[in-house]
């Protein structure tokens, strides 16, 4: 039953109708429903409720097993995401260490006596022990601001500032990077850039590279020591850059590859690194310490160069299986201008299960040794303070070391949405190298090193 | 750890709903929330209780930012500021334009039975099962300002003349829909072995099977409260919209008129069926083709015939 428009009003025995017309319009219709949907991106399922503040805690509890060092690490972290996509993190970070960090000599099969390096009072250390600067105490607090914001679909920045200080070290740092999306985000492109300035102002002063540590039973000590010393502080610039590709490789699996370039130049030294002098005359002394004409063994500052050029690739692989557990493996390789060269191989396994997560994980850790690394310095080349060498350090840290790590992170979902996490490590680290001569043959220069690390974690 | 201060992300909720509620286990969870005056429900299959959650807060985030952002009741909303305009032109964001070019698309192909200019013509129409009808008088002045071709439209400018009121109700919970299950499909990119149903008061998607590659079994309340039967709609893709309401009509000479006006004539289409349900890819293409459907009165089968996809008439 159709009706003219006119009568619409006039006739009341049945309801005005318009006129029908049946056409198929459900394909238009899905395609103008496909086109109004992707107007605008869904919102991101990254964390993040605008207006709101998340916060992150953990603490960090780093024993090694002989307790020579022990460090307590608690970070506080804050986020707040704005409605653009804007946010803001706010970290500290407070570092304290106690314990005893080896000194670079060597172990001997005498007592060695070594002179603090404030400068007033000395420490032993007995025969065939590894010696270590006792007086290693360090509190540190890291502050950092990052701001992070979307300039359109396609481009995004962000730009921070970081400040630490220690009580002989001011840091000082500001970051710029920038994101290019690609092929609808499933390719995102990373440039960063970094920019550091440190000062240290070691106690005691800082030593002269090479020189020899003055000894406090020694009749010239005064003298000695001010001989030993360059200057009152110094400090050191280091400008990182950072390449980097993120590619959706599918629907579960992510892979990241960056290259970074760092540049250090100024004072790389550690100031309270020390190398043995060891004797190698044929003769009684040799391997042992060698003396001064006051019967002091002979340690002497170390040196390195005053730039370093480190090239670091790293590549990343994420997977999500189909049970929902995750697998993550990455390899690191490093190498610079000193000569160094390492491979940092990571994986884990993160089992997902009704509000909680298992994440065991393997590293290994290889390195080789600085060209002018040596565990001690040869008489004939020390040359009666007169060294044919230019650098040398004993810093374990620059020698061939190897390091495996085993632990597991456990994470829970608790009432509120609100995450805890307890992580455990167990690091075995081992260095090796030239095993010297004579008396030192017999000394253990490469001691391993194993320390347990804890963390607790809690986001809310 | 004595410094925490327990603190729930809450979303952002304009029209302060209650909290939105989980339920459920590992097998199943559902999640529940109000928004533009129905009872929304997330169906999460293959998630933890944490991925559950998130994306049960995402989804009512998102929900609840569309109904602020197109409440006609709100006077920050867009629709509002359309509203208002009083004859100037307004340019709109992108989201808004989008769904305008919807509508005007839907216009178009429903040769004006569609028209987001017509909800004004419900000041006179009460659909309270009383007999009530208004007269000429009430009407014709309305049918004045009813009319999509009347308005200018080149996006992003709108030009809606002076007196006209646009809105966007027939739309909003469909588009909801297909941005919740947008977010669905993110949370599955992520945890692939995951199936998701979203139901906002009757409009339905799901992103597929069910883990045991089964349909989903959805109740749906019967349309005509005054039998018992719950429908059970079974649904392995796509969406499911429904319109029409038992509960709202009025009575003219004995007929029962439902509250789907003709924005042609002012008028509630006669013979129409109580209620229609479509199904279609979307959740907005199935409530557009159910409520025309509706608008077709005593020729709604035919018309659905012509579509070419599955439905459900109950008269």
């Amino acid at each position: 039953m159709q009706l003219k428009q006119g009568d619409k009003h006039m006739n009341r025995d049945s309801v005005p109708q318009a006129e029908t017309s049946i056409k198929n319009i459900s394909k238009a219709l899905a395609a103008a429903s496909c086109s109004a949907l992707a107007a605008v991106a869904a919102p991101a399922m990254a964390d993040g409720t605008p207006g709101e503040w998340d916060f992150d805690v953990a603490t960090l509890y780093y024993s090694e097993s002989d307790s020579r060092v022990m460090a307590i690490e608690p970070v506080f972290s804050a986020t707040r995401n704005y409605d653009e996509g804007e946010s803001l993190n706010l970290k500290a970070v407070f570092d304290v260490l106690t314990g005893a960090s080896p000194n670079g000599a060597t172990p001997s099969d005498s007592v060695q006596t070594f002179t603090r390096p404030s400068g007033s009072g000395s420490y032993d250390v007995a025969a065939g022990e590894a010696p270590l600067d006792d007086t290693f105490k360090d509190t540190r607090v890291a502050l950092s601001a990052t701001w992070a914001a979307p300039l359109n679909s396609d481009w995004a920045y962000s730009s921070g500032v970081y400040a630490s200080n220690e009580y002989d070290y001011f840091s000082l740092g500001v970051n710029g990077g920038i994101t290019r999306y690609l092929n609808q985000k499933n390719t995102t492109l990373n440039f960063g850039m970094s920019l550091e300035n440190d000062w240290i102002e070691p106690v005691g002063t800082v030593p002269l590279g090479l020189s020899e540590m003055p000894h406090q039973s020694s009749p010239t000590y005064d003298a000695d020591r001010e001989a030993s010393r360059e200057s009152a502080d110094d400090s050191k610039t280091i400008v990182d850059l950072l390449f980097g590709v993120t590619q959706v490789i599918d629907r579960s699996t992510l892979m990241q590859f960056n290259y970074g370039i760092s540049l250090a130049d100024g004072y790389l030294n550690d100031p309270y690194k020390l190398l043995s002098v060891i004797d190698d005359t044929a003769g009684p002394g040799y391997g042992t310490n060698l003396q001064d004409a006051n019967g002091n063994n002979i340690y002497i500052y170390e040196q390195r160069p005053d730039s370093r050029v480190k090239h670091s690739l790293y590549w990343q692989v994420k997977h999500a299986l189909d049970s929902g557990d995750i697998v993550d493996a990455s390899y690191r390789f490093m190498f610079d201008d000193w000569g160094i060269t390492s491979h940092t191989l990571e994986a884990s396994y993160q089992w997902r299960w009704d509000g909680a997560y298992l994440e065991p994980h393997v590293r290994y850790y290889q390195q080789s040794e600085a060209d002018f690394y040596q565990r001690f310095v040869d008489a004939s080349d020390y040359n009666s303070g007169a060294p044919n060498f230019k650098e040398a350090s004993a810093d374990y840290r620059l020698g061939e070391l190897t390091s495996y790590t085993v632990g597991a992170k456990f994470g829970w979902m608790m009432a509120g949405g609100n995450e805890a996490n307890v992580r455990v490590d167990y690091m075995l680290q081992s260095n090796d190298g030239d095993q010297g001569y004579g008396a030192l043959a017999s000394q253990d220069l490469y001691p391993d090193t194993d320390a347990l690390i804890l963390t607790f974690g809690y986001s809310f | 750890m004595a410094l925490c201060q327990t603190s729930i992300a809450k979303p952002f909720n304009p029209a302060n709903h209650p909290q939105a509620l989980l339920d459920g286990d590992q097998t199943l969870w559902m999640g529940r929330f109000q928004a533009m005056a129905s009872d929304c429900e997330v169906l999460m299959e293959g998630l933890n209780q944490s991925q559950a959650l998130e994306l049960l807060t995402r989804i009512t985030q998102e929900t609840w930012r569309i109904e602020a952002k197109y409440s006609r009741y709100r006077e920050d909303s867009v629709v509002t500021a359309i509203n208002s305009s009083g004859g100037q032109e307004i340019e709109l964001d992108p989201e808004t334009c989008a769904l305008i070019d919807f509508a005007d698309h839907c216009f178009q192909l429903s040769d004006g039975k569609f028209d987001i200019t017509s909800g004004v013509l419900r000041k006179v129409w009460r659909f309270d099962g009383g007999k009530g009808v208004p007269n000429a008088d009430a009407i014709n002045p309305l049918l004045r300002v009813v009319g999509w071709s009347r308005v200018k439209w080149c996006s992003p400018r709108l030009c809606l003349p002076k007196g006209m009121e646009i809105d966007l109700g027939g739309l909003g919970k469909e588009y909801a829909v297909d941005r919740a299950l947008l977010l669905a499909v993110q949370m599955q990119v992520s945890v692939s072995q995951s199936s998701y149903v979203i139901n906002f008061g009757g409009d339905i998607a799901c992103t597929g099977l069910r883990l045991n590659r089964q349909p989903w079994r959805i109740g749906v309340e019967s349309a005509n409260r005054e039998s018992d039967t719950a429908a059970t709609l079974e649904l392995g893709s796509g969406a499911v919209a429904t319109s029409g309401d038992a509960r709202r009509y009025v009575m003219y000479k004995g007929k029962r008129l439902p509250h789907i006006l003709n924005p042609l004539t002012g008028w509630p289409v006669e013979g129409a069926p109580h209620a229609v349900s479509v199904a279609a890819d979307s959740c907005m293409q199935a409530g557009l083709l159910s409520t025309l459907a509706m608008l077709h009165g005593d020729q709604a089968e035919a018309f659905l015939d012509a579509q070419d996809l599955k439905y459900w008439v109950q008269r």
